[in-house]
């Protein structure tokens, strides 16, 4: 298959939502010749997205928003080329189309009006191009993986025969055996349709290989010209003039050091990290029955961090019995595990395993199959007590907290400030100490200037950081967590393992579920991998 | 996926914090049951041979011409020819009549409770026999109910028969070629209908959510109100993105648009409508010429 490239020239282009007072970007200069491979960078709100949405030509007409200066695919107005742009956006649920494998793949030719017996010629083509070649058209897509969903959404576009190929951060939400994946789909196709391509993605090095410039954009001002393009050359160029602006602004620049945030390494543990967390009082009023914990181990929370690894050495605090875990059918049967105040533990393994299904099992949230999830005695409600599913939901606040891998099936307030203040609220706090620890873990999460607003305004990294802040306003001292780095940043990256190191060394025990090597490097956490088993 | 799995402890346990500065090893395994691999068998159309062959409008259309005609008559002949004829058809057709029965049962729940309610409160006929407040059982009672109840087992019977396995794409397909609806109404509507799934995914989690906040104690109904508020907005937000990776496909504007799937009636969808009208038909043949039949809306012969 073999398509015609296209060019792409943007002369002052610029675009303001209808919604928005101030232009998302300005200024945007660039022509990108036929079979140009660039890597669109920029820091969270420059625009890279509206720019990807503007060359798709799916802005919108006047009445979504104001557009200034030009853009044109080969001399054409984007919103005109229909067609010559195939755009392959970042998650994969919502790209699946039909429910039939073959049909999601011609949805995009039928829509251009091309003619039947030459649909299904191009399905196939574009199917084998991305390594799908193998599956029954009829095949459902319910059960396909993220990266397969993601292959399947760019088998659709390329169908469509684009000359230039957009990829909003297409492996953002894939595990890294996805990622691959889809990176190898994305070179055998440019490799064999000779396509344009522009890619945006924070991890630099994913498609360093398949690249040959790199564009950066800036943050627009709000009153002048300026943002637009703020570099633009070969990678080697770019990263080497602009590496530092680069990972400042959240970008994974290549060859840049992973920091160091082990057990042991307690210089980071900084004096406003202690003070910004909450402190033992706000568990105090909920912890009515704990009275005989109280001088134990676990108590270790607000305590001088240099006791910290001293005091794990004792009982877990949270263990598994003869565990089995599921929704219905058991995942897992047998699980015998230890978790223990002052650590972390990252469960791994690959997507589907039933990671997140042991994860809402451990925090209290799924009743266990068979055999028992079980509470360090003085963490419990009473002694007798120590199985988390049989508390009440107001029990779990202070001793198990759950960070869900979507942000947004946390939220329960209208307000950011209202969203953190809910835990201490339940935990008997009142209204003004529930804002205070509130403004105090909003300080810590930089979120403070969105105190006013509704969390779903938020951006994706920070209604990661919200999720997280609502939940350790509770102080609780098992904190699970699904995937806390999935999509974000470096920016937002570094932030979450110092802080998730800083709980760790404060004595709560963490387990969480993620891909991310590179947390568990940094944090130096101890591995949990979930393997498939053998039939046997 | 039911296959038992055991844990298996590679390493000698949790690493002693003297060993922090080593980089760690993967100190458990948790062996799970392997992913459902396999391919997804397909499924049947219809567990009908016959309707499978019939294309997806005319099977709305055939269950329309069954039952309309049905809803002009009250008598018990006609009801019970039509349902007997039915069981026949299907049973020809490749379904037996005990897999009817066992996949129409809320339809069979349905005419109970119509059953019911017309033997206690339907209007009075004949002598009365027995009546407290409003309930009045008279002599007439008892056949108008069982009339009611069958007529409703022959109307609903054949309908959910004939959905059972119908595809959404297929029918969608055939709503815009035969039928010439809007494709941007047909496609479009198909394709938030798949949204369903995700939307339950995200029910679940958000009642798991509001247990970990501690919002899970209260009273359910208020809990209820505030997590159908949070999948509102997820529902609008999952809408959108779809909407974007639609037009992106080049959907939604109005030029002109192929098909991908041949969606056309044949032969066999002719001989589909005459033997679905020829139920009523001959049902209410039946209880004329036997003078049974009892028009509906008239207040009774």
């Amino acid at each position: 298959m073999r398509v015609e490239p296209a060019a792409v020239k943007a002369s002052g282009w610029g675009w303001r939502h209808a919604t928005r007072k101030d232009f998302a970007l300005r200024a945007v200069d660039f022509a990108i010749r036929p079979g140009e491979r660039v890597l669109l960078l920029g820091a969270s709100g420059a625009g890279k997205s509206t720019l990807m949405a503007g060359l798709a030509g799916v802005l919108g007409g006047d009445e979504e928003g104001e557009q200034e200066g030009s853009l044109t695919i080969d001399g054409v107005d984007a919103r005109e080329a229909r067609g010559r742009v195939g755009l392959v956006l970042q998650d994969p649920d919502s790209q699946i189309i039909l429910e039939r494998l073959g049909d999601d793949a011609a949805f995009g030719c039928e829509n251009l009006n091309v003619p039947r017996s030459e649909i299904w010629e191009r399905v196939r083509e574009s199917l084998d191009l991305v390594g799908l070649g193998a599956l029954d058209l009829r095949r459902s897509t319910r059960h396909l993986s993220g990266g397969q969903r993601q292959r399947l959404a760019l088998a659709g576009v390329l169908a469509m025969k684009p000359g230039l190929l957009l990829l909003d951060e297409p492996t953002a939400n894939l595990d890294p055996a996805g990622v691959q994946e889809v990176h190898d789909a994305v070179r055998q196709v440019i490799e064999t349709t000779g396509q344009t391509m522009v890619v945006v993605e924070h991890h630099i090095d994913v498609w360093l290989d398949l690249v040959d410039r790199v564009i950066v954009l800036g943050r627009p001002d709000a009153d002048s010209l300026s943002g637009g393009v703020i570099a633009d050359g070969t990678p080697a160029e770019v990263f080497a003039s602009m590496g530092d602006l680069l990972a400042e602004g959240g970008a994974w620049v290549p060859g840049r050091a992973i920091p160091d945030y082990r057990p042991g390494t307690r210089v980071i543990v900084e004096a406003d990290d202690t003070e910004a967390l909450p402190a033992d009082s706000n568990v105090d009023s909920n912890k009515e029955s704990a009275s005989a914990g109280d001088q134990s181990d676990i108590d270790g929370f607000g305590n001088d961090v240099k006791t910290v690894a001293a005091k794990t050495a004792g009982h877990p605090v949270l263990s598994c019995r003869d565990l089995s875990f599921g929704r219905g059918t058991a995942l897992g049967t047998g699980i015998d595990l230890d978790f223990h105040a002052g650590e972390v533990t990252a469960l791994m393994g690959p997507n589907g395993a039933g990671k997140s299904t042991f994860a809402l099992t451990l925090a209290g949230l799924l009743r266990p199959i068979d055999g028992q999830v079980l509470v360090a005695e003085e963490l419990a409600p009473s002694p007798n007590r120590r199985e988390p599913i049989h508390w009440k939901s107001r029990e779990l606040l202070g001793r198990i907290g759950m960070v869900f891998q979507e942000p947004e099936h946390q939220f329960a307030a209208n307000f950011v400030r209202d969203e953190v203040s809910i835990g201490p609220k339940s935990m008997g706090q009142s209204q003004d100490e529930a804002y205070r620890t509130a403004d105090r873990m909003l300080e810590r999460m930089n979120l403070t200037r969105f105190a006013k607003a509704n969390p779903y305004t938020l951006s994706g990294g920070e209604k990661r950081r919200l999720s997280v802040a609502s939940m350790l306003a509770a102080a609780p001292r098992i904190l699970v967590m699904d995937e806390p780095t999935f999509g974000q940043d470096f920016r937002t990256w570094t932030e979450m393992v110092r802080l998730i190191a800083a709980i760790r060394d404060h004595g709560s025990c963490v387990i969480m579920v993620t891909h991310d090597e590179a947390l568990v490097d940094a944090l130096g956490a101890r591995r949990v991998m979930f393997q498939e088993g053998s039939e046997a | 996926m039911s296959e038992s799995v055991s844990i298996r402890i590679a390493g000698a346990g949790r690493d002693s914090a003297s060993d922090a500065a080593v980089k760690p090893a993967v100190s458990d395994v948790v062996t799970v049951s392997a992913q459902d691999t396999r391919e997804d068998p397909l499924k049947p159309a219809s567990p009908s041979w016959f309707v499978a062959k019939v294309n997806p409008v005319s099977r709305i259309i055939g269950a329309l011409l069954l039952c309309i005609p049905m809803f002009f008559s009250l008598d018990l002949v006609s009801a019970t020819t039509a349902l007997g004829i039915e069981f026949v058809l299907l049973w020809i057709g490749g379904v037996a009549p005990w897999t009817v029965c066992r996949r129409t049962w809320p339809v069979w729940i349905a005419a109970l409770g119509s059953f019911i309610s017309v033997f206690l409160y339907a209007k009075v006929s004949g002598r009365i026999l027995w009546s407290v407040g409003w309930i009045v059982i008279s002599e007439g009672s008892f056949p108008l109910a069982l009339a009611t109840a069958i007529r409703v087992a022959a109307i609903a019977v054949p309908g959910v028969i004939l959905a059972l396995g119908l595809d959404p794409t297929d029918l969608a397909d055939g709503l815009v070629e035969i039928l010439h609806f809007s494709p941007r109404f047909v496609y479009g509507g198909l394709a938030g209908m798949r949204m369903f799934t995700l939307l339950q995914d995200d029910w679940r989690a958000l009642g798991l959510s509001q247990r970990s906040r501690g919002l899970g104690d209260g009273n359910a109904v208020s809990r209820a109100l505030s997590q159908a508020f949070g999948l509102l907005v997820l529902s609008i937000r999952r809408a959108t993105k779809l909407a974007t990776a639609m037009e992106a496909r080049g959907f939604g504007s109005d030029a002109p648009r192929s098909q991908a799937r041949i969606s056309r009636l044949k032969a066999v969808d002719w001989l589909f409508y005459a033997i679905c009208l020829s139920v009523p038909l001959i049902s209410l043949g039946v209880a004329i010429a036997t003078g049974h039949w009892r028009l509906a809306f008239t207040g009774g012969a």
